[in-house]
């Protein structure tokens, strides 16, 4: 349990990196964390071409792991194609935290991610399965 | 936190934890566990684990069926959980106690069987600002079925109900009246026979949501004077699965019956159906046999503890945990400030933590917490927080408990930098 709460995710959550909204902006997203109602939003600027992400923000209270969540997936979007977001896989998001995430705390660490993913694709986003999420084996300790 | 002499009427915390199996199981931390989340569900004392045992080695068949001794066996059992559950709550009959899953559905049989038989478009149903979803839900589905208003009596500050904004509510003759006596996000206990009296006067009638109060407290639904109680069983020592909606009779007997289907029917023809007297007209189906075995273990349980000592022993715990929270920097309490009117619930925020967090290194200090809305996101609107750290008591608890709540915040906010 410590080790989730290094200093870097303390560092995050204290001073998160791309905090704000962006006007005007070309995809935008709002969506909650249904174990705790913890709201967040995203928006994203692509270049002239609409081809790359040339800015994003987010705005949202949250926890700990969710904040620090999106302030390092959103460090990485930029130069990116929207191709590209789509295909970000969840257990690298869980990965790059770079903590043990277990089972209670998934969504927590997803919802910058399905936060994003409803900006590129619409409502129709879904919370990735837990199983599919947790498959790194990076979990928090608790029996499989 | 030194552990004081306790008072006579409060009980030896842990002795009773021998009790209960669970408190033998190591948790992940290597240390014991301190569990302060029963007002969510409680751990279960072996007395209940074995009743259910022995009701499905010995005592298993389907109740009011069979015409054989196993039968007749488990259904003596089975209604003898329904009359221990009935002078439990002080209910006036046996009859009048149904056998549901939980207070959720017996809140949603009231609101689909009384509610869509009595209510009408315009009429005006009250709920208040702090109720859990189960109490609020069913009735935004009723007032959309019906075309009905619905209202809410608001919160003070300090977490109470506002008397005055449920006075001038009520003037306007609502039908009826839904309010917990034991708020689950707040702690806060409600002037339940005031409440009664004030809405009947009004014409209204009148649901309580019990599902905090009867594990914790006397109840005695005659004296409170309301007109249904929704209960479960999982928060009262008793196996989840069961619960209970206790309504006064002449209101049971002019009700449709909710769930259709077996044994809630006296004859049934191709052409239409008769059916079965309360309370097994509202008991469609093979009901919970072995968890009703379960439940009334638990009540004897509680029995024989005593329900104005387990309340003693809760109120001794708050006094303690209010005041020790109360000092701490930094921490932010919810709900009244008198231990009349708050059980043993306690809602903090820590400021400049989320209650995600607080839960999350609780834990690994062996200390389980609940933490977020509690299903009363309302309550968390009203109080402008999107959750809240709770740590809730029962007759398990004591004072070392306390003791590793209060050094745990501290734990948490040297960690956060946040003192």
């Amino acid at each position: 349990m410590d080790n989730l709460y290094r200093d870097y995710i303390l560092e995050h959550y204290r001073n998160p990196h791309n905090q704000g909204a962006l006007d005007p902006h070309d995809l935008s997203f709002a969506d909650s964390n249904p174990t705790c109602g913890d709201e967040m939003s995203m928006t994203l600027r692509l270049d002239e071409a609409k081809q790359r992400v040339a800015d994003v923000a987010f705005t949202g209270r949250g926890c700990a792991i969710s904040q620090a969540s999106a302030s390092i997936l959103t460090d990485e979007l930029r130069g990116m194609t929207v191709d590209e977001l789509r295909g970000i896989d969840p257990r690298e998001v869980v990965e790059n935290l770079g903590v043990p995430i277990g089972p209670a705390r998934l969504k927590c660490a997803l919802l910058a991610y399905k936060v994003l993913q409803g900006a590129v694709i619409g409502a129709e986003a879904r919370w990735p399965d837990e199983a599919e999420a947790l498959a790194g084996g990076n979990e928090g300790g608790s029996a499989p | 936190m030194a552990v004081e002499q306790a008072a006579p009427d409060v009980f030896d915390g842990a002795a009773l934890r021998a009790d209960f199996p669970v408190f033998d199981r190591p948790h992940r931390s290597g240390k014991p566990l301190a569990f302060l989340d029963s007002a969510a569900s409680a751990p279960k004392p072996r007395v209940v684990i074995e009743a259910i045992a022995d009701a499905y080695a010995h005592h298993y068949a389907n109740v009011h069926r069979g015409i054989y001794e196993l039968s007749e066996d488990a259904t003596a059992r089975f209604e003898g959980a329904r009359r221990a559950l009935a002078r439990f709550i002080g209910a006036p009959s046996e009859r009048e106690v149904i056998f549901v899953r939980n207070a959720t559905e017996a809140i949603n049989l009231v609101a689909y069987s009384w509610g869509r038989a009595n209510v009408r478009p315009g009429d005006l149903i009250l709920a208040t600002e702090m109720e859990h979803h189960a109490n609020l839900v069913p009735w935004q589905q009723l007032a959309q079925a019906t075309g009905a208003t619905l209202e809410y009596v608001r919160l003070t500050d300090d977490g109470r109900l506002d008397l005055d904004d449920l006075r001038a509510r009520l003037a306007r003759g609502p039908r009826l009246v839904a309010f917990s006596q034991v708020s689950n996000a707040l702690g806060t206990i409600t002037p339940a026979a005031e409440i009664a009296d004030l809405a009947h006067e009004a014409g209204a009638v009148v649901l309580l949501d019990a599902a905090q109060s009867v594990p914790h407290m006397p109840v005695d639904v005659a004296a409170l004077g309301v007109d249904f109680v929704a209960l479960s069983g999982h928060k009262m020592l008793g196996p989840s699965g069961i619960g209970a909606l206790w309504g006064r009779r002449e209101l049971l007997d002019a009700m449709p019956p909710f769930l259709t289907g077996g044994s809630m029917i006296t004859r049934v023809t191709l052409e239409g159906t008769e059916w079965n007297e309360v309370p097994w007209k509202f008991e469609a189906g093979t009901p919970a046999i072995a968890e009703a075995a379960g439940l009334a273990a638990a009540i004897d349980y509680l029995t024989e503890l005593g329900m104005a000592n387990v309340r003693a022993h809760e109120r001794f715990l708050f006094e303690h945990a209010w005041s020790a929270l109360r000092e701490l920097d930094g921490v932010r309490l919810l709900g009244p400030d008198s231990s009349d009117e708050h059980a043993g619930v306690i809602s903090f925020v820590i400021e400049g933590v989320h209650p995600h967090d607080v839960a999350t290194i609780f834990d690994g200090e062996g200390i389980a917490v609940r933490a977020g809305h509690h299903c009363a996101q309302p309550v968390m609107h009203r109080y402008d927080l999107p959750a809240t750290t709770r740590a809730s008591f029962y007759v398990y608890n004591d004072l070392d408990d306390i003791g590793r709540l209060t050094d745990a915040i501290g734990s948490v906010q040297r960690l956060f930098g946040t003192t």
